[in-house]
């Protein structure tokens, strides 16, 4: 966090210095385990090991925050019979099936009460599978009975606090030391601290980044997370939560407003072929009637309004046929291989540097080089822009500019200080940016180019059917300036919504499903509120509470702590003065506090909701997780994960240790390229080492708005790889000299750092030597300084719940001074690729 | 300061002293009379850093229509003025020599760039799109209808904004074009 965040790591320093007691667990010694109370270093790829092992060290000893688990988690919950564990299955869920390697998740479900999905209904597993269905659940839950049954006493064999203690029953400090190579005392530490630092007067929090996320468990490291922080009461209140550090500046927006081929603003699903007919057939499987997630026709449909105005009526569906369906997987990675099949063609290439910056470069470029034409726009000329100029495969003598067919537009871009419009930063933060100057020359906004483009491609519309999409598209924002720049602020007033008195709205309970209101995106409903552009709200902070609820806007609804209503106890009160947050005030009747409050803020605490109730009626007074079906918060999931209803340890897709918990190595549903440009090392010793790859504080991804700073160039200057003094010593490497990294991907050659900062690791009995690569360095993008392409190395293998590529655990060999060049690379990657 | 000769007043003899080094002891004439390059600014724009996402506030320094300075906004309760090395240099991520001002254009097989007036450039993006939708129009897949473009891709957006987001995924969607992706993929 010191190293890739660091203005925010001040507020974990400010902690420290208030009492704090900080841990940092992570393959490197960096910055951050400088200032940390005790850093723990750890084999990647094993935290669910570590996490699993603190999971077991709450149950067994009984240090869960019961009053809070027993009213806010489904802990109580009794689960089909049907169910069986890995522990049962030698590392199988129940239902895989290994023809299609996909599970069918029914037999993951609570113990059936009543009227049960059916089998198309069924969320996670298969389905999800297809297409990162799992995206869909950043606002709202997959559906699940609002009433189980459920056993209070904890008891019952078949309810989730049981099942959690069985499955975790094996993740002990002896499987933390032998898989992570985390020693007994520190294992002890961290967990004496975990759990004295939860409950009434207390919170933990977890903070994570890429390190959790770009992995073939990814989904399920956050989802041991949630388990313990769970069990430990630490969500929905002040120092608490999973905290989730996100490295561009507006990835988060752009999840929320998804440039995602499977998601549409706000989180809902884009339409599959396969699964949806109509309007209301999609909305029937998309989800539970019941929390908040039960208004998605109100959400949808305000979309549907907001994108085809006019034309958008009952009588045919809110165009709901205007919107292209998917069939499956259409991701990054999946596109790329479009690419070098030749069914993509065109391809936009907007603020991000794939022939560098995406894993397994070479299949990018090979895609780059295969299309008809390319559009790039960036601040600088990019790898992605010039790799038919001056890539790698032209050294190799793969490929010679002359044989390149694609067509490549370069357009400059606009900086961010030469438009406006908002970002939202890691926290769910919309910060409206002033602009500083207008662009110069041909350098142009996003904004600017896709309007105007938009408008050019209207012009050249015909009366064929085809075009009735972009034909009846609302298309037309007011411009301003000598560039006829559209208005971002009438875009984010779009995005906001409108009422049927085209005033803007307020909140997204006023949305409605007869087309009434437009709202662009549901989730950011009330950030033109009162026609105030909320976004820009520049209160000082040292004017106002910690919380600081006027500078900027926070979705939704300017909550700066999600589910906040945990923070109060069943009754409405606060857990303990020292934690007080939100709380009901009986006198007034309604909720109030130090931030908005996260429910109804009329519902009293000891409302019971009617049999049958539909949406946020159906949320009893008691329920904080307001957008899952059930209120409730999952510490077992019955329905919408595509690999398991629990967290289990699986070795990384390439890893030099065997699993010690089951024949299955590796996680059995993650997603694999077998094809030429996609291979894999071979398991075995031609590759045994770990590789890792992170950031540097001076730098920033691919390096292309970095490396051509002079300041950033001369103060990390060349692409270095660390390794600890004795393989130094092993492989006769010498600090400040050559290495040579080999994957069967790439080789790459980094200057050598030798360092105490990466340690080897005892790990299942022998030592296990890991090698740390950052990642900014390329061959062009106008930088200063250039290097050899570490992602190159990586291997195409993604998570399955969300196609997120595995590029923090792989394997590697090294060997000292540089590689070879021109076409003996491609001899010593046969080489390898042959063992 | 004592009125004392100007050796004594000298920063360094000071400091040997034992006066604070991070205070008043490294102040002199000299260093008095200088002024912070922010001060003769004609504008100010309230900003946030691009670069990671915990949104530090920046303030952007105009002067003659060139960026002077950025610095940070201590306004902010996220950041309290304070920016990482790639924040405090990003004067130079907007002011650096390598920022390209101009169209280039590579047609298929050439071995070099061209120029383009950006006009034109726009008209042959638009005609290039119109074109492949066509040519790659899908109707139904497996017997399905799926009204879409499997031709035409775009990738990147979490270092853009909101509103250019909103409008790119909007286009898109409009056109068929399914496979649009971002940094969030990875």
């Amino acid at each position: 966090m010191a190293e890739c965040h660091p203005v925010g790591f001040q507020w974990v320093v400010e902690a420290k210095a208030r009492g704090a007691r900080v841990f940092h667990v992570d393959p490197r010694f960096t910055r951050t385990s400088a200032l940390a109370d005790r850093y723990l270093p750890i084999r990647a790829g094993s935290d669910i090991v570590l996490l699993g092992a603190l999971i077991n060290h709450v149950l067994a000893n009984e240090l869960d925050f019961r009053e809070y688990v027993l009213a806010y988690t489904n802990a109580a919950t009794l689960v089909s019979e049907d169910f069986r564990d890995t522990e049962d299955l030698d590392g199988l869920f129940s239902g895989w099936d290994p023809e299609t390697g996909t599970y069918d998740p029914r037999s993951w479900a609570y113990e059936p009460v009543g009227e049960q999905p059916s089998a198309e209904q069924a969320e996670g597993g298969r389905r999800d599978a297809e297409a990162a269905g799992a995206d869909t659940y950043g606002a709202g839950g997959p559906a699940a009975h609002p009433s189980p049954r459920t056993d209070p006493t904890l008891t019952h064999p078949r309810c989730v606090y049981q099942i959690l203690k069985r499955h975790f029953a094996r993740y002990t400090p002896e499987l933390v030391e032998q898989l992570c190579g985390i020693p007994r005392d520190g294992f002890a530490e961290l967990a004496e601290a975990v759990t004295a630092n939860s409950g009434r007067e207390r919170t933990t929090a977890w903070v994570y980044s890429v390190g959790w996320t770009q992995h073939t468990v990814g989904a399920q490291y956050i989802r041991t997370a949630s388990i313990l922080q769970l069990l430990l009461g630490n969500m929905g209140r002040p120092g608490g939560g999973i905290l989730a550090l996100r490295g561009h500046a507006s990835i988060q927006g752009s999840t929320d407003i998804p440039t995602l081929f499977n998601i549409l603003p706000g989180y809902l699903d884009m339409p599959n072929a396969h699964r949806h007919g109509g309007l209301d057939h999609y909305l029937e499987l998309e989800g539970g009637t019941t929390g908040f997630w039960g208004n998605r026709r109100a959400y949808l449909v305000s979309l549907l309004k907001a994108w085809w105005g006019e034309a958008a009526t009952e009588a045919n569906d809110f165009c709901f046929g205007h919107l292209p369906r998917i069939t499956g997987d259409h991701g990054h990675y999946t596109t790329v291989m479009g690419q070098i099949d030749g069914t993509v063609k065109g391809y936009f290439v907007v603020g991000e540097n794939p022939a560098v910056g995406s894993s397994g470069g070479r299949a990018q470029r090979l895609g780059l080089a295969n299309l008809d034409w390319l559009v790039v726009r960036d601040l600088t000329l990019v790898e992605t822009a010039t790799f038919w100029l001056d890539g790698p495969e032209l050294e190799t003598g793969e490929t010679r500019t002359e044989d390149i067919g694609t067509e490549v537009f370069f357009l400059p871009a606009a900086s961010h200080v030469e438009k406006e419009g908002t970002f939202t930063n890691t926290q769910r933060l919309l910060q409206w940016r002033e602009k500083a100057l207008d662009p110069v020359g041909d350098r142009r906004s996003e904004l600017w180019f896709y309007y105007h483009l938009g408008k050019l491609i209207r012009q050249r519309l015909t009366d064929d059917e085809i075009d009735r999409p972009v034909r009846e598209l609302t298309w037309d924002y007011p411009e301003h300036g000598v560039h006829r720049e559209p208005s971002a602020a009438a875009v984010l007033r779009e995005i906001n919504g409108v009422g049927p008195d085209g005033r803007a709205l307020s909140t997204s309970t006023q949305l409605r499903a007869d087309g009434s209101t437009t709202c662009g995106c549901w989730i950011y409903c009330g950030v033109y509120a009162d026609e105030v552009n909320q976004a820009a709200r520049r209160r000082p902070g040292r004017e106002q509470s910690a919380v600081a609820p006027e500078w900027g806007w926070a979705w939704p609804a300017n909550k700066r702590i999600l589910y906040n209503r945990a923070s109060a106890d069943p009754e409405g009160r606060p857990w303990s003065e020292r934690k007080a947050y939100v709380w009901w005030d009986a006198e007034r009747g309604e909720w109030t506090g130090h931030d908005v409050p996260d429910c109804e803020i009329g519902k009293p605490p000891g409302y019971v909701p009617p049999e049958g109730a539909f949406a946020q009626a159906s949320l009893a007074g008691t329920d904080p997780f307001i957008m899952q079906s059930d209120g409730k918060g999952w510490l077992y999931v019955p329905t919408g994960l595509v690999d398991g209803p629990l967290p289990t340890h699986y070795e990384p897709h390439e890893s030099p240790v065997g699993n010690p918990l089951y024949s299955q190595q590796a996680n059995p549903a993650r997603h694999t390229y077998h094809r030429p440009e996609s291979p894999y090392n071979a398991p075995g010793g031609r590759f045994p080492y770990v590789l890792t790859t992170y950031r540097l504080t001076e730098h920033h991804t691919a390096g292309a708005m970095s490396r051509p700073l002079a300041y950033l160039a001369e103060l990390q200057p060349e692409l270095f790889c660390e390794v600890s003094p004795r393989l130094a010593e092993e492989l006769g490497l010498v600090n400040g000299g050559w290495a040579t990294i080999v994957t069967s991907r790439a080789v790459v050659e980094a200057r050598v750092l030798v360092t105490g900062r990466v340690r080897p690791l005892r790990v299942g009995g022998r030592v296990v030597h890991q090698v740390g690569l950052p990642y900014h360095w390329g061959w062009g993008g106008g930088g200063l300084v250039t290097g050899d392409v570490a992602n190159d190395l990586m291997p195409l293998v993604l998570d399955p719940n969300v196609y997120i590529q595995e590029s923090k655990a792989m394997t590697c060999d090294v060997l000292p001074g540089r590689r070879p060049r021109g076409p003996a690379v491609l001899d010593l990657l046969e080489r390898y690729r042959d063992g | 300061m004592s009125g004392r000769g100007w050796l004594a007043r000298w920063p360094v003899i000071r400091q040997l002293r034992g006066q604070d080094g991070r205070s008043d002891a490294v102040r002199s004439p000299r260093t008095d009379a200088l002024r912070p390059r922010t001060e003769d600014a004609a504008t100010v724009a309230r900003s946030i850093c691009p670069y990671c996402a915990v949104g530090c506030g920046q303030l952007v320094y105009v002067e003659d229509g060139k960026v002077t300075q950025i610095e940070g906004d201590p306004d902010s309760p996220i950041s309290r003025g304070r920016l990482c090395p790639k924040g405090s240099a990003s004067k130079q991520l907007v002011t650096h020599p390598g920022r390209q001002t101009q169209v280039l254009y590579r047609r298929p097989y050439g071995t070099g760039w061209e120029r383009l007036d950006l006009d034109t450039a726009m008209e042959m993006i638009a005609d290039r799109v119109v074109r492949t939708r066509r040519e790659t129009w899908e109707e139904t897949h497996e017997g399905k209808v799926v009204r879409r473009t499997m031709g035409i891709a775009s990738l990147g957006g979490a270092t853009l904004d909101d509103e250019e987001n909103y409008l790119m995924k909007k286009l898109y969607t409009a056109l068929g074009a399914v496979q649009v992706e971002n940094q969030a993929r990875i």
